[in-house]
């Protein structure tokens, strides 16, 4: 701390002993103290010291990596576009974008039971979530995929079917994908409605907008600014999170990474394709997510999302008994 | 919480009844309890088309509660609520009230302006965005003829060069002015305030009153819970005092105001920082 207090005063009596004048040759008053960036030399060199440290380490693991004989980056390299490959990375996508619109759509309708008067649907919608939310994803995968123990048979009569024949390992992995991620779009949902000062509410009432449109037109716009931001976390989260359905052998990224392997024990060398394909995926999506925000976040307000995301969204006649009475 | 039934209103001489048709607000005997605390206890009050009504009370009498019942904002548990004659928020079925239909609770508050004491400005849209909300979503006029009902509406207040501010780069005195207009533009038969400038810095206080001053000029219905004695001393026709959830003494402002008769009514105007000045 003392060497902060020396640069006060360093910056004080500065002020008075620096050459005085500008370009129109005006004098310096006494009382035009300059103003300059807090620091000294001792800070910036601690600053640059600890860079460099930083660095050292970066390129210490860069090297370590790119010169161990344990990984033949020629096999990454030839795995890169191998089509298996490319074929797993299609499944990861296809798995993540359905999930995602499934996901999304229950996870609003469990928002806004969450939300109403209904005690019922209240509570059903808090277990659900206390349940998705309070298990392993990789245990809600199994159970998907075995849920014909607990359901032999689904459908009436003639056009019934054995449910192990439906559930193949795609639609397993994507019901506990979607059932999971709903819980959790649900509470950022909720998160963003409740964000919304209830004054707000009352104005559009007041005004004449029926519940339904007010939730619509008024909390929902307000809301998004709270929940895109989290939304876009949370659908990184779900690209990974595709990886789980290994465990039921669908040939997804990872799963068709490890199948490689296991015939060319090149495991360390597949696992970096998968991940390098795995980071692009979310590099492009974290981008997308910044331009959103910052898109969002232009002014001081017209966020202005898109009529069909409004409606999309627009399920507010639950709440006509409900948040907004 | 409710005072006994033996309390006596003490009622000024004349105003409450019209000679032709119903009251422009009728409150008749209205009950309204949040959980166990009986909040509005058969309260009743009436204000005719035109007249400007200030509502006094000490804090937690029940004033937000009654003007949040006036518009349903709140459901109450018994009595009955009129505006021009017509009920809002229940229909009446054999001798019951029942809650009315969304869409019609909410034609009835159209004609209801409310102004709120923390402005609830719309942060997303600019001051005409916000005024036209009205006129668009509920009036359902093209956005054209909105932008020139809530262009007027703002000039109505003094705002008409700040149409394309956001409420957050307006001062408080401004915002209200705002949503003022929001509520003038929807053409209410009645408007409800609700501590209009309680939020405010003092010297802003005035031009959201001159404005008000001036609507109530013009011959808007106004109830106006305040604790402004001076602005209720000026533009009431007649001042309302409530305690504990019902009206404990209503008239004049001169009467209620400077010749308080119930002990309550005179207990809480000499409690309040500005009794020298009225007296
Ligand atoms: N939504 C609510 N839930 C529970 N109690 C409430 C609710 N709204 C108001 N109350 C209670 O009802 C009583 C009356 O509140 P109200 O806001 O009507 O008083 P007020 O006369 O407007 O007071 P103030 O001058 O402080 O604004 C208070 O005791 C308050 O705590
Ligand atoms: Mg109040």
């Amino acid at each position: 701390m003392s060497e902060e207090e020396t640069n006060v005063s360093e910056a004080r009596s500065g002020a008075t002993f620096l050459p005085a004048g500008d370009a129109a040759g005006q004098a310096l008053d006494e009382d035009d103290l300059i103003v300059r960036p807090r620091g000294s030399r001792l800070r910036r060199a601690r600053s640059v010291l600890l860079g460099a440290a930083g660095l050292a380490v970066v390129a210490y693991l860069v090297y370590a990596m790119a010169t161990s004989p344990n990984v033949s980056w020629g096999v990454v390299a030839s795995f890169f576009h191998n089509s298996k490959i490319l074929a797993g990375l299609l499944v990861t996508l296809e798995l993540t974008v359905l999930a995602a619109v499934c996901g999304g759509v229950l996870g609003v309708l469990l928002a806004l039971m969450r939300v109403t008067r209904n005690a019922v649907l209240r509570t059903i919608a808090s277990v659900y979530i206390w349940f998705f939310r309070g298990t392993p994803l990789l245990v809600q995968v199994i159970f998907l995929y075995d849920i014909a123990l607990f359901i032999p048979q689904v459908g009436i009569g003639p056009f019934s079917a054995s449910t192990n024949t439906l559930v193949t390992p795609f639609v397993a992995g994507l019901l506990a994908l979607s059932l999971n991620n709903a819980a959790y779009v649900c509470e950022i949902v909720r998160g963003g409605i409740v964000s919304v000062d209830r004054g707000q509410i009352d104005a559009a009432l007041a005004l004449g907008l029926t519940p339904q449109r007010a939730m619509n037109r008024v909390v929902l716009p307000q809301a998004l600014r709270v929940i895109l931001p989290a939304y876009g976390n949370l659908f990184i989260d779900l690209v990974k999170a595709t990886s789980l359905v290994s465990v039921i052998g669908l040939q997804e990224l990872l799963t068709t990474a490890e199948n490689i392997a296991e015939n060319n024990y090149r495991v360390v060398e597949l696992l970096i394709v998968a991940c390098m394909w795995y980071l692009i995926v979310t590099t492009l999506l974290t981008l997308g997510q910044q331009r959103l925000e910052r898109y969002l976040g232009r002014s001081t307000g017209a966020s202005v999302p898109g009529r069909s995301l409004r409606q999309a969204l627009g399920l507010g006649f639950l709440l006509r008994r409900g948040h907004v009475s | 919480m409710c005072p006994s039934v033996g309390d006596a209103v003490i009622r000024g001489t004349g105003t409450a009844t019209s000679a032709n048709g119903a009251p422009a607000v009728e409150v008749h005997r209205v009950h309204k309890r949040f959980g166990l605390v009986e909040v509005l206890c058969g309260i009743s009050l009436a204000v005719q088309a035109g007249e400007t009504v200030c509502i006094i009370g000490p804090s937690g009498s029940g004033k937000s509660t009654l003007l949040r019942c006036i518009n349903h904002l709140e459901t109450i548990d018994r009595g009955s609520i009129r505006i021009d004659g017509r009920l809002v928020g229940y229909d009446e079925r054999a001798g019951q009230l029942i809650e009315a239909r969304a869409a019609d609770v909410a034609q009835r508050r159209a004609e209801i302006g409310m102004v709120f004491q923390r402005f609830n400005l719309f942060p997303n849209k600019t001051a005409l965005g916000n005024v036209m909300t009205g006129p668009v979503l509920v009036a359902h006029l093209s956005k054209a003829e909105a932008r020139g009902v809530a262009a007027a509406a703002l000039e109505q207040v003094g705002m008409g060069e700040f149409g394309a501010s956001f409420p957050a780069q307006l001062s408080g005195g401004q915002q209200q002015r705002v949503a003022i207009a929001r509520a003038l533009a929807m053409h209410p038969r009645v408007m409800l305030f609700d501590e209009p400038t309680s939020a405010l810095d003092p010297e802003l206080v005035g031009e959201v009153l001159g404005v008000m001053r001036e609507l109530a000029r013009t011959g808007m219905t106004m109830l106006v819970v305040t604790h402004e004695m001076h602005f209720a001393g000026e533009v009431a026709n007649r001042v309302f005092f409530i305690d504990r959830g019902i009206v404990v003494e209503e008239g004049s402002p001169e009467r209620v105001l400077h010749h308080p008769e119930n002990p309550r009514t005179v207990a809480f105007l000499s409690a309040l920082p500005a009794a020298q000045e009225l007296a």
